[in-house]
Order: structure tokens, then sequence, then C-alpha cells
């Protein structure tokens, strides 16, 4: 089946315009009609990877094909790169600076936020190459 | 509670989305850290916090809430308030600080934000 195709480019510099395309988004869904809570899981999703982009790889793309039965999202940079994965899903660990944590961000909680409310979270990720990111959500 | 009551309650500004205020609300949320927000979420309707960045506005935007109160006298920026303005979110500020505006809502029956 088709699926609508949403593309968006991230950018790195403007923090103060991070989750803007995650807002789109949510309000292309709500266009579509999808139920309240499929909506809800997609945007929190997607607003964790979007941020992340913009305080730990300085930008990306986001990729979104929506289908009447889920929403795959796919988020992909070319920052740093995760080290180690397994310790980045862990709540509470994150190497987010002061800085970052002054704007609200860098508790650790992203990225189990995500797989917390996706049916599945896919990570590829190099050191010094980047980071692809692919979640899906139910509807 | 309807938001023109917690605005009462808190003596607080009312900076956006001023045709809002007679909507009904059950439940509120105090963070200043945006990922916990995202992590505890459920039937939030009111963010109390004292974190001022257009983040907050988007924060409380995925997950459907109404109203966002900034504590402590907290000016938001025109940014933060046209956004919240284009989104139908009602903007407060209140001179309380986090602890007296939390205090006080959940003394008049506002619940925690899992209790609902
Ligand atoms: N796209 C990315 N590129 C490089 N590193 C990343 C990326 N996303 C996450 N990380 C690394 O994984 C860690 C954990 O990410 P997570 O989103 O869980 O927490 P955080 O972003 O630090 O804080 P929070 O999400 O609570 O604001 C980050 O601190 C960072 O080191
Ligand atoms: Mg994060």
């Amino acid at each position: 089946m088709a699926a609508l195709h949403f593309h968006f480019d991230i950018d790195g510099e403007d923090f103060s315009s991070a989750g803007d395309a995650s807002v789109v988004m949510k309000k292309k869904l709500r266009q579509l009609g999808f139920p309240s809570d499929a909506i809800r899981r997609c945007s929190i999703a997607m607003y964790e990877g979007e941020i992340n982009m913009v305080i730990h790889a300085n930008g990306g793309t986001a990729d979104v094909d929506v289908y009447p039965d889920k929403i795959v999202i796919v988020l992909e940079d070319h920052g740093p790169g995760i080290p180690n994965v397994e310790l980045a899903m862990q709540e509470g660990y994150s190497t987010s600076t002061e800085q970052i944590r002054n704007m609200g961000f860098g508790a650790g909680m992203g990225l189990p936020n995500m797989k917390r409310y996706t049916e599945s979270l896919e990570i590829e990720t190099k050191v010094g190459v980047g980071t692809k990111l692919t979640m899906v959500v139910g509807v | 509670m309807i938001l023109r009551e917690i605005a009462d309650l808190l003596r607080a500004r009312i900076l956006s989305s001023e045709d809002m205020l007679e909507t009904e609300v059950q439940n509120a949320f105090c963070c200043d850290m945006m990922s916990d927000v995202l992590a505890f979420a459920t039937n939030q309707s009111v963010l109390i916090t004292g974190l001022l960045n257009p983040q907050v506005v988007r924060t409380a935007m995925m997950l459907d809430m109404h109203c966002i109160v900034f504590i402590n006298g907290k000016e938001p920026t025109p940014e933060i308030v046209s956004l919240a303005d284009a989104n139908d979110i009602v903007i407060m500020v209140t001179d309380d600080s986090m602890f007296r505006a939390a205090g006080t809502l959940f003394g008049t029956g506002l619940l925690n934000a899992d209790e609902v």
C-alpha cells in the first residue's frame, strides 16, 4: 500500500526552532484523522529524536511514511554517532552539557521514551559517521 | 476547574490565547526538564515550569496540553507567546514560586498528572 511521505530538514544551528518538524507532522496527522493516542505517541517519539539530532548531532533529516495502520519515522544525521548504544538506551544516561540541561533537556530520558512510545526502535550508528533511527508507531 | 479560575487562584497575568480560558482541566505537572514532562506524559493539561524557551510550548503541544504557567514572575519572550497564541495554548505568568503555585492548585482539587 502506498504511503504518504513527508520530508523535513532539521537545522542543527538554531536551537530555538528545534521541535518544529514534529509540530508540523503532528498537525498533518491530525488533518489525516488519526486517533489522538497514536498521534501523541508519534509526536513524542519524533520530537525526542528531533531534539537529539539538534543537541547531539548538529541537525539532520526526518522522513515520515504514513500508512493507515502505522507511521514509520526515519531520522538520519551525520553527527558523532553513539559509541555505546546499550548505555545510551539506559534511563538517565546522558552526555549532555550544562548548557543543554539549562535548556530543559539532557535528562537521559529521550531514547528510553522513544522506545516506550513506539512499536519498534532500530538504531544504526557509527562513530564519526552518523546515526540513523527507524521508529514504527502503531495506529 | 477552568483555566480562568487557575489564573485567579495564582493571581496570574494571561499572555496568550485568552479565548481559551473557559477550557476545563483536571490535572497538572510541574517540571523544568522537558524530557521528564515527555516521559511522565499522561493526560496532563497544565504545565507549571520555570523554564523559558520555545521548547516548553512545543513540548506542551506534543502532549496536547492547554496551559503553561510560568512561575516566579518569569516573563516569556514574544516568540514564546506568539507560538502559544498560534496553537491555542494559554500562557500565564504568576509571581508565586513553583511550590506555592502547585500547592495552591493541588489544594483546590486539581490532580497530579497520573491520577486521571
Ligand atoms: N543523534 C545522536 N547522535 C549522537 N549521539 C546521540 C544521538 N542521540 C542520542 N545520543 C547520545 O545518547 C545519549 C542519550 O540520549 P537520550 O535522548 O536518551 O538523552 P539526552 O538527549 O542526553 O537527554 P534527554 O533526551 O532526556 O533530553 C545522549 O546523551 C547522547 O550521548
Ligand atoms: Mg534526548
